[in-house]
């Protein structure tokens, strides 16, 4: 295999790295796709929910043989505080259409068909391979990788590092810096099993439909954070998240915020009598668009987590990762037709169609975000608990008249931030989302 | 700390452990910086564990190679992270 030169390698086997090798495959270049993992999907972890869009424009016939598990036809998006959630649900029959839009998956069965596909379509790939190096010519043009399985170099004309947010390969080789504690999440999460009938009755689902639950508030303990409720088939995908940085200098063990989540009151019955068979930890990049690297250079590309492709406002990453794969391996192929090397200046195209696209525009969008959450954290533990107090005085029907609760409720939001931290924090709000 | 140990959760995964090629190490020590002594607390696995001497030393076996430890101490250079060697480490059966 040394002497081999490929025309693409692709690092890492995720959704990014699939959407890339499988679009290069189907061009009929020839790939290389580099797993660590014993298969695809042993080395990553999501909530996780597929989003259809980006799959399909890929494979528009993926429904007919992909793992999916349920399609949500209700969002819940809960505040919670100690003892209660104040929510907005949307539910519409209109989700249940010939076509989902979206869909809860288990991703380890999930990116092994997936990479079965990209196999199908041609790629050579090669799991439990761990990239130790990219191999760069005296220029600093990037030639090839180096792996722990193959001592030779194994040689490609481009190399697209889909290696997800613990990307070693590209940080060693210079291309990019290590990630901040700031602009990384660790999420942990645990998989509960029930059985179908179960969660049909609990969640009052027929068929294949499926709920899934966002959720924050006073559960992350004043710092920066969500959690998660998925139902998948059989199973329940439960999690929480928050900014590595408030983790360390609280020191909070993840873990034991998964537990109080679990034991709130509006949780436990959800998860009653389940079986756990796994728990997961992982990195979300949430930095969002300032924390976005140099995206490709001489010979090489990154796409994906690596590339801190996560709009975390809208809990999505794996449709920017299959996005930016795709986009990556089109790029490419396009160069490769015209008969242009893969320099920086050819690659720069990548940019530019990101640019153009949902995922760069929606990550420019919410540019502020990050910096906004990181410096007001009262907005995920006092608004919640002020929604809740307001709920008790208005739904509490005890002989007080509705101008007397009405005042208590505007007197204690008064209290809780005075109108001009209100006003202020509007204010902050509107302009980060603009 | 309430309900479930971390130990307890961990035993539910599935590992493949490189017996004697641990992928992080803990560099040797008298007094451990801040940060490391933080991922006493906040390694989701509890791979971290203070000693009677006030060091801090890892058992990676229970790794979930999320990669927290590295981030929080990069400043410090106290740790050496790699990914373990292909096929080996956590093999999430649902992830």
């Amino acid at each position: 295999m040394s002497l081999e030169v490929f025309d693409a390698i692709v690092i890492g086997a995720g959704p990014a790295g699939n959407a890339a090798a499988y679009t290069l495959a189907k061009s009929g270049l020839k790939v290389l796709q580099l797993e660590r993992g014993e298969y695809a999907g042993s080395k990553n972890v999501q909530g996780a929910i597929l989003y259809a869009d980006a799959l399909e424009k890929l494979m528009p016939d993926f429904r007919e043989d992909a793992p999916l598990e349920r399609h949500i036809v209700e969002q819940r998006m809960w505040m919670m505080d100690d003892n209660s959630h104040t929510g907005m649900h949307y539910r519409s029959d209109s989700f249940n259409e010939e076509k989902p839009n979206r869909y809860t998956i288990i991703r380890s069965q999930f990116d092994r068909w997936f990479n079965r596909r990209v196999r199908e379509a041609g790629a050579v790939v090669l799991c439990e391979t761990t990239v130790t190096e990219l191999l760069k010519d005296t220029n600093g043009r990037v030639i090839g990788v180096k792996t722990d399985r193959h001592g030779d170099a194994i040689l490609a004309d481009v190399v697209i590092l889909a290696e997800g947010v613990n990307g070693l390969v590209g940080q060693r080789a210079g291309l990019r810096q290590e990630l901040q504690p700031a602009h990384v999440a660790l999420a942990v999460k645990e998989m509960h099993f029930l059985p179908e009938e179960v969660i049909a009755a609990r969640f009052n689902l027929k068929g294949d439909e499926g709920v899934v639950i966002e959720a924050m508030g006073t559960i992350t303990k004043g710092m920066v954070g969500t959690a998660f409720l998925y139902t998948n088939r059989e199973s329940i995908s439960v999690g929480i998240g928050c900014m590595v940085q408030d983790l360390a200098e609280n020191r909070v063990s993840s873990s034991a915020l998964l537990e109080a989540f679990k034991a709130h009151p509006s949780i436990r019955s959800l998860l009653e009598g389940s079986e756990v068979r796994e728990y997961a930890a992982h990195l979300i990049p949430e930095g969002g668009y300032k924390a976005v690297p140099q995206l490709y250079g001489e010979g090489w590309l990154v796409v994906g987590d690596a590339a801190h492709f996560v709009n975390a406002v809208h809990r999505e990453g794996s449709n920017l990762a299959m996005t930016s794969g795709r986009i990556a391996a089109e790029t490419v192929v396009w160069l490769k037709r015209r008969r242009e090397a893969c320099s920086a200046e050819n690659l720069a195209e990548y940019r530019r169609r990101l640019e153009a696209s949902f995922v760069m525009k929606d990550l420019k969008k919410y540019r502020g975000i990050p910096a906004l959450l990181h410096r007001n954290k009262h907005f995920l533990d006092l608004y919640p608990r002020i929604a809740s107090r307001a709920a008790q005085i208005w739904l509490r029907v005890d002989g007080v008249d509705k101008r007397s609760k009405e005042g208590e409720i505007v007197r204690d939001l008064r209290a809780a931030r005075g109108w001009r931290g209100l006003v202020g924090d509007a204010f902050k709000v509107a302009r980060a989302w603009r | 700390m309430s309900g479930t140990k971390i130990e307890e959760k961990l035993f539910q995964n599935r590992y493949l452990v490189d017996a004697g090629r641990p992928h992080i190490k803990v560099r040797a020590h008298d007094a451990p910086s801040e940060e490391l002594r933080a991922l006493v607390d906040i390694c989701p696995a509890g791979c971290y564990t203070e000693t009677d001497k006030g060091t801090v030393e890892i058992v990676a076996d229970g790794c979930m190679e999320c990669g927290t430890c590295r981030i929080v101490t990069q400043e410090t250079g106290e740790i050496e992270w790699n990914y373990p060697r292909g096929g080996y480490g956590v093999l999430f059966k649902f992830g």
